[in-house]
């Protein structure tokens, strides 16, 4: 079944780990006709029943891997993992895993792009810091353009 | 290094365990002088922003402790609450709730067995390794796994923290076609899952036995997860009412997680293997069949095994919510009426990890004053921090790679979900 997926990843109780499905809430505001939308706690296999059939999953999650908080690295299925946002992953398989395991049962998308934002507060509680709040107000734009350009594309 | 006088392991934060913790060994003289899980996940103070509340909102309150288990807590959550209403749910609520629960142990263990577990066993460093030698094995692991969540979809509304659960039953019973086009499913992952538990018997385990008492609720006549009374291996037996007349909860300093142990007794050990002890006797044909056929003792205290016992329940519990689907008809209303009512209610059901229980005290408002919540992992600290000093003791002959290695696959012998016990790994093994 052709289908474009966008999966946003993450717990919204740890802050910026909630930067994937803030992104989702953005997008379905926008009522995009032709796209999936669905949140994950991460967990890997209900990421690989999530994505696997796809023609094109999009996927959202947080990291830390360093850089200014809210910066967002765009990776395409070649160099899946960056690491998760450090101490908000409750889940005991990280995405890179996910993708991995997918890649070994042969059950990935037919493309996939990853966005990850970078965190900076995944402590306990709600909202997001101004930065990756910043980041994720962006992000929706930019996957909405995506998947529509895509879409008409099919 | 093994010829060393003094030897410390760190594993620095433990992989393929639900949450964060870290665990310290410290060996002095070739002695194992000190073994710490430290829990390091922030106290989680569920228990003190529940005061206050409606009395109907634990069970979506308390679901939010755990992504793994949530039906646990929202069923131990509701039966408190009932108790302290006078209130009991009618057969077919209860019957639902129990398939709910089915749904997260399959889903449960399925993931623990194949994804977190199995590794350990086949020298694999994760599940990815695993699946590229053995696909079929891992596909079949995430088919079983996907019933499960099935389960809790068609249930519970969604498969992490269902929606559909409230005091007193549900706020909709599913209609019949919704439960009926589960069983085709089941009766595949029924087969999946015996082939699973004679894959799982073939491991190579450690000759290693513990000593704990074992702990669970027992109800005569059926696999015990949503009733019955609290009974041991030897012979103390109460009623949930009494939990914390027997159960007991300290601090220790290295852990964000209370210490549970019984009064009289000491530390105790709950989940599969203590229920398979206490109830056994009352699996289904299904899963008693898959245990005879693999020669699994009637009491099994090799927790390395545990992988063992964990298949014979995802047997039993494939097996006895294809029972309850075909059974299911359509009830109304979905919930039974709960009238707050002042008092103190205890609830305790078997989570996939061990027996959960709750209490609440509710004031003439319906708001809850007071709320106590004992999960399985916080209960079975003391037994895994036991089984990792013996453990260790009798394999300091191995090098600190080594060593910690076996330390953390013990440690994940007892699925431990360090999430629910905040209120859990690195690995550090220090000899000195």
């Amino acid at each position: 079944m052709s289908a474009i997926r966008v999966i946003g990843v993450g717990n919204p109780y740890r802050r910026d780990d909630g930067a994937g499905p803030a992104v989702i809430a953005g997008l379905r505001r926008h009522r995009l006709p032709t796209v999936e939308l669905a949140e994950c706690d991460g967990e890997p296999t209900r990421l690989i029943d999530l994505w696997s059939g796809a023609d094109l999953a999009l996927v959202v999650d947080a990291v830390r891997s360093g850089a200014p908080p809210g910066t967002i690295h765009r990776r395409s299925l070649r160099h899946p993992s960056l690491g998760r946002a450090g101490g908000a992953a409750s889940h005991a398989v990280d995405l890179g895993d996910a993708v991995a395991l997918a890649a070994a049962l042969d059950r990935l998308p037919a493309r996939m792009l990853l966005y990850l934002v970078e965190a900076e507060d995944t402590s306990t509680g709600v909202g997001l810091t101004p930065a990756v709040g910043a980041a994720v107000a962006e992000l929706v734009e930019e996957i909405a353009e995506e998947v529509t350009w895509h879409a008409t594309q099919r | 290094m093994s010829h060393r006088h003094d030897r410390a392991l760190t594993v620095g934060s433990l992989s393929r365990v639900e949450g964060e913790g870290a665990m310290h060994v410290r060996v002095v003289d070739g002695r194992v002088s000190d073994v710490r899980l430290q829990i390091y996940e922030p106290p989680r103070f569920f228990e003190g922003f529940l005061r206050g509340r409606g009395y109907t909102e634990p069970p979506d309150i308390t679901a939010r402790i755990c992504g793994i288990c949530p039906v646990a807590y929202q069923m131990s959550a509701c039966l408190a609450i009932e108790d302290a209403c006078g209130v009991r749910v009618d057969d077919p609520i209860a019957d639902l709730r129990r398939l709910l629960y089915c749904g997260e142990w399959i889903s449960s263990h399925a993931l623990h067995i194949f994804l977190l577990h199995a590794p350990d066993f086949l020298g694999y460093p994760s599940v990815v390794e695993l699946a590229r030698d053995h696909r079929a094995i891992v596909e079949r692991g995430l088919a079983i796994k996907k019933v499960g969540n099935a389960i809790l979809e068609a249930v519970g509304g969604r498969a992490i923290h269902p929606v559909n659960v409230r005091v007193g039953g549900f706020y909709r019973a599913p209609d019949r076609a919704e439960i009926t086009a589960l069983a085709a499913p089941l009766r595949e992952a029924l087969a999946a899952a015996v082939a699973t538990v004679h894959w799982v018997a073939g491991f190579p385990f450690p000759d290693f036995a513990h000593d704990h008492e074992l702990l669970a609720l027992v109800e005569p006549g059926r696999y015990a997860v949503l009733d019955g009374a609290v009974r041991t291996d030897r012979g103390l037996a109460f009623p949930v009412r009494a939990f914390e007349e027997h159960i007991r909860e300290e601090q220790v300093p290295h852990s964000t997680a209370l210490h549970a142990s019984l009064v009289g007794h000491g530390r105790y050990l709950t989940g599969p293997l203590a229920r398979y002890a206490l109830s056994g006797a009352w699996l289904l044909p299904e899963a008693r069949e898959a245990a005879d056929a693999v020669g699994l003792e009637p009491v099994c205290r090799n927790p390395f095994r545990s992988i063992v016992v964990r298949a014979v329940e995802l047997v039993q519990a494939i097996a006895e919510a294809l029972r309850l689907v075909d059974a299911y008809r359509p009830f109304a209303p979905a919930a039974v009426p709960v009238p707050a009512r002042p008092g103190v209610g205890y609830g305790a059901t078997e989570a996939p990890r061990g027996t959960l229980f709750h209490r609440y005290e509710i004031d003439e408002n319906g708001s809850v004053t007071t709320a106590r919540i004992i999960p399985p992992t916080s209960q079975n600290q003391a037994a895994i921090e036991d089984d990792l000093r013996r453990f260790v003791q009798a394999r300091l002959d191995l090098d600190d790679h080594r060593l910690t290695h076996e330390c953390e696959q013990a440690i994940r012998n007892y699925d431990p979900c360090i999430s629910c016990a905040t209120h859990f790994l690195d690995l550090t093994v220090e000899r000195s």
